[in-house]
C-alpha cells in the first residue's frame, strides 16, 4: 500500500489553543479515509495543514511526496478541496465559477470550456450553467463545489463536511458521487465529517479526533475489536423468556452481557463461535426462537464508545 | 509569476465588483458631482453676480493667488476677469481634487477583493488553488489598479468636455487641459492609484469586512487633501516639475509597499486574522 499522506506529530497552535496536537497517521492510495470528530475537533485545520494553506507549529507532513509547508503550490495542483463553506462566487454563474478555478488550476485554455461543460453535465447542472449561483439550491451549490474540486482531475480529494445542511435526497446523491469517485475512478478521498452513517457507508478506515488529538484510527472491524469488545447477537422470540433461561445464558462462558426486553434478546458474546452455544441453551430452556442475527456494531456505537472511553 | 493566473484573478474581481452596486455607485456619483456639477456651477456662477471685482481685486482670492504664485500670474496674464476666474478655478483649484478619484476607485475595488471575499466566505477556495501568495497579492492589486486609472482618465476626459463646453462662451477656444494637468494625470494619478491599492490590500488582510477595510484605507485621502490645501493656499503649486517630484515620491512609496506586500503576504493571514 502506497501512502499518499503521512504525518508525524503534526501540530498547529493558535496562541493557547491547540487546534491540531501531534497527529501521526497515514492515508493510502485509493482509500476513502474518514476523519471524524465533533465541531472544533481540528478537522478543518488538519485539511488546511495538509494543503499548505496553514503552516504547522510543529511536526511534519508529506502529501503526494511533497512538503505542504514548502511546496504548497505544486501540491495544491494535485489536490481538490471541497470546503465546508463551499466558497462559491454567488454573483457569478456556474460556468464562470468553474472556468475561473480551471484557469487557476492551469487547465489549458483550449480545453477549459470543454472540461467545464463536461463537469456541468456530469453533475446535473448543464441546464443552469449560465444561471447565477446565488439563485441555486443548497444541493446544487454542493454539486457545483464538488465539480470545482474535481475539475483539474486531482488524484487526492479533501471533502470537508460534504453533506452538511443538505436534505436527505441531496445528501444521498452527494454520498453516491463520492463513492463512485473512489470505487470507479480510484481517487484517494480524505473525508471530514460528523455524519457517522455517511462515514460508515463510504470509509475504508476512519480516524476519530477531538480537541486536536487523534483518539483512534483503523478499519471498522479494528475499532470494533478495540473499543467494542464482544459481538452483539440479536434474537427475536415467539414467546416471553423465563428468568431461568436468562440465568442459564448469563452463566454460559463467553457471554459478556444479556439484555432482555419483551420478545427481544440481545446477547453480547466474545465472538461468533459462541452463537451455536447460545441457541442451544435457549432451545434447551424451551425458548421459541424466531430469528438470530449476529450484528456488527455501527460506527456510531463505536464512535461514542471511543469518545466515552476518552472521557473516562 | 504566472500571467494567466494574475489576469484570471483580476478579471474575476472586476466581475464581482461590477455585480456589487454598493461598491460602484459611489464610484459614479462622486465623479459626477466633482467633474460635472461643480465645474458647471463655477463656470456659470459669474452670470448670477453683478460684479466680479471683489473676487479679482488684489485683496480678493484671485488677486491673492496671483500675488503668491508668480507662475500662475503668468498663466492668467492677458485674460479678462471672467476668463481668469474660469482658468483659476477649473484649471488650477480643481487639479488636485481629481487625485481623489484614483484613490477612491482603487480602495473600493481593493477592499472588496480581500476583506469583501472573506466577509462572503469565498476566500478559502481561492487559497486552496496553486496560485502563489505573491500571485494572489499582485492579482488583487491589478484588479484594482487598472480600473482605478482607467476611470480616472475617463473622469478627466468628461471634465475636459464639461469645462471646454461650458467655458466656450467665456474663453472662445479649447483651453483645457493646461500643461500642468498632464503630469498629474499620466504620472501622479497612477501613483496615487497604486498607493491606494497596495495599502488597501495590506489593510484588507487584517480587516474583517469590506466596509472596515474601505474605511481604514479611506484615511489615505488625507494625503490628497494635503495637496489640495497646498494648492489652494499657494504653498504647493502643482506645476509640472513639482508634480513630477510628488509622483516620484509616491512611486517610491508604492514600490516599498508592493515589495513589502509580495514578500510578507501569506495566505494563512487571511484565515487567521479572520478568526472570530
Amino acid at each position: 500500500m502506497v501512502p499518499v499522506i503521512e504525518t508525524e506529530s503534526l501540530s498547529r497552535f493558535f496562541g493557547p489553543i491547540r487546534a491540531v496536537d501531534g497527529l501521526t497517521f497515514q492515508v493510502y492510495e485509493g482509500e476513502v479515509f474518514g476523519l471524524l470528530g465533533p465541531n472544533g475537533a481540528g478537522k478543518t485545520t488538519t485539511v488546511r495543514l495538509l494543503n499548505g494553506v496553514l503552516r504547522p507549529s510543529g511536526g511534519q507532513a508529506r502529501v503526494l511526496g511533497l512538503d505542504p509547508a514548502r511546496e504548497g503550490g505544486r501540491l495544491r495542483q494535485q489536490t481538490g478541496v471541497l470546503t465546508e463553506t463551499l466558497s462559491l462566487y454567488e454573483r457569478l454563474t456556474a460556468r464562470e465559477n468553474l472556468a475561473l478555478f480551471g484557469a487557476l488550476y492551469g487547465i489549458p485554455e483550449m480545453e477549459l470550456a470543454r472540461r467545464v461543460a463536461r463537469m456541468l453535465e456530469e453533475f446535473g447542472l448543464a441546464d443552469r450553467a449560465d444561471g447565477r449561483v446565488g439563485e441555486f439550491s443548497k444541493g446544487m451549490k454542493q454539486r457545483l463545489a464538488l465539480a470545482r474540486a474535481l475539475l483539474h482531475e486531482p488524484p487526492l480529494l479533501f471533502l470537508d463536511e460534504p453533506t452538511a445542511g443538505l436534505d436527505p435526497e441531496a445528501a444521498r446523491q452527494v454520498t453516491e458521487m463520492i463513492g463512485q469517485l473512489s470505487r470507479r475512478e480510484g481517487r484517494t478521498v480524505f473525508l471530514c465529517t460528523h455524519n457517522l452513517t455517511e462515514a460508515q457507508r463510504l470509509c475504508d478506515r476512519v480516524a476519530v479526533m477531538d480537541r486536536g488529538r487523534l483518539l483512534a484510527l483503523g478499519t471498522l472491524e479494528e475499532l470494533s475489536r478495540t473499543f467494542w469488545p464482544g459481538l452483539p447477537v440479536e434474537i427475536g422470540l415467539g414467546a416471553p423468556l423465563t428468568d431461568a433461561a436468562v440465568g442459564a445464558l448469563r452463566r454460559l462462558p463467553g457471554v459478556r452481557d444479556v439484555q432482555h426486553e419483551d420478545l427481544w434478546l440481545t446477547v453480547s458474546v466474545t465472538d461468533e463461535n459462541m452463537v451455536p452455544a447460545v441457541v442451544e441453551t435457549l432451545v434447551r430452556e424451551g425458548a421459541r426462537i424466531l430469528h438470530v442475527v449476529p450484528r456488527q456494531p455501527s460506527l456510531e456505537e463505536i464512535y461514542f464508545a471511543i469518545r466515552g472511553d476518552q472521557a473516562s | 509569476m504566472n500571467g494567466r493566473t494574475l489576469r484570471t484573478l483580476a478579471v474575476k474581481d472586476l466581475k464581482e465588483v461590477q455585480q456589487n452596486r454598493a461598491a460602484w455607485i459611489p464610484a459614479l456619483v462622486v465623479p459626477l458631482i466633482f467633474m460635472v456639477v461643480l465645474p458647471l456651477g463655477i463656470i456659470l456662477a459669474p452670470n448670477l453676480m453683478q460684479s466680479m471685482s471683489p473676487l479679482m481685486a488684489p485683496s480678493g482670492p484671485v488677486g491673492m493667488m496671483r500675488e503668491r504664485i508668480p507662475a500662475l500670474a503668468a498663466e492668467l496674464a492677458g485674460l479678462d476677469e471672467r476668463q481668469a476666474w474660469v482658468v483659476l478655478m477649473t484649471g488650477y483649484f480643481f487639479a488636485p481634487f481629481i487625485l481623489i478619484f484614483p484613490l477612491m476607485f482603487s480602495t473600493i475595488v481593493a477592499s472588496e477583493s480581500f476583506a469583501g471575499e472573506r466577509e462572503r466566505k469565498t476566500i478559502e477556495a481561492l487559497l486552496y488553488t496553486p496560485a502563489s501568495d505573491g500571485e494572489l497579492f499582485l492579482g488583487k492589486m491589478l484588479a484594482a489598479f487598472v480600473p482605478a486609472v482607467a476611470l480616472t482618465w475617463v473622469s478627466f476626459l468628461v471634465y475636459g468636455v464639461v469645462v471646454n463646453g461650458a467655458g466656450w462662451p467665456v474663453m472662445g477656444r479649447v483651453w483645457f487641459p493646461p500643461v500642468s494637468w498632464w503630469p498629474l494625470m499620466l504620472w501622479v494619478a497612477p501613483a496615487v492609484a497604486a498607493l491606494g491599492v497596495a495599502a488597501t490590500v495590506l489593510i484588507s488582510t487584517r480587516a474583517r469586512t469590506f466596509m472596515e477595510a474601505y474605511q481604514m484605507s479611506a484615511s489615505l485621502v488625507v494625503l490628497v487633501l494635503a495637496l489640495v490645501a497646498g494648492q489652494i493656499t499657494g504653498v504647493l503649486y502643482l506645476s509640472p516639475p513639482v508634480a513630477l517630484a510628488v509622483g516620484l515620491v509616491l512611486w517610491l512609496i508604492d514600490g516599498v509597499l508592493i515589495r513589502l506586500g509580495v514578500r510578507t503576504f501569506r495566505r494563512e493571514a487571511l484565515l487567521i486574522s479572520g478568526r472570530g
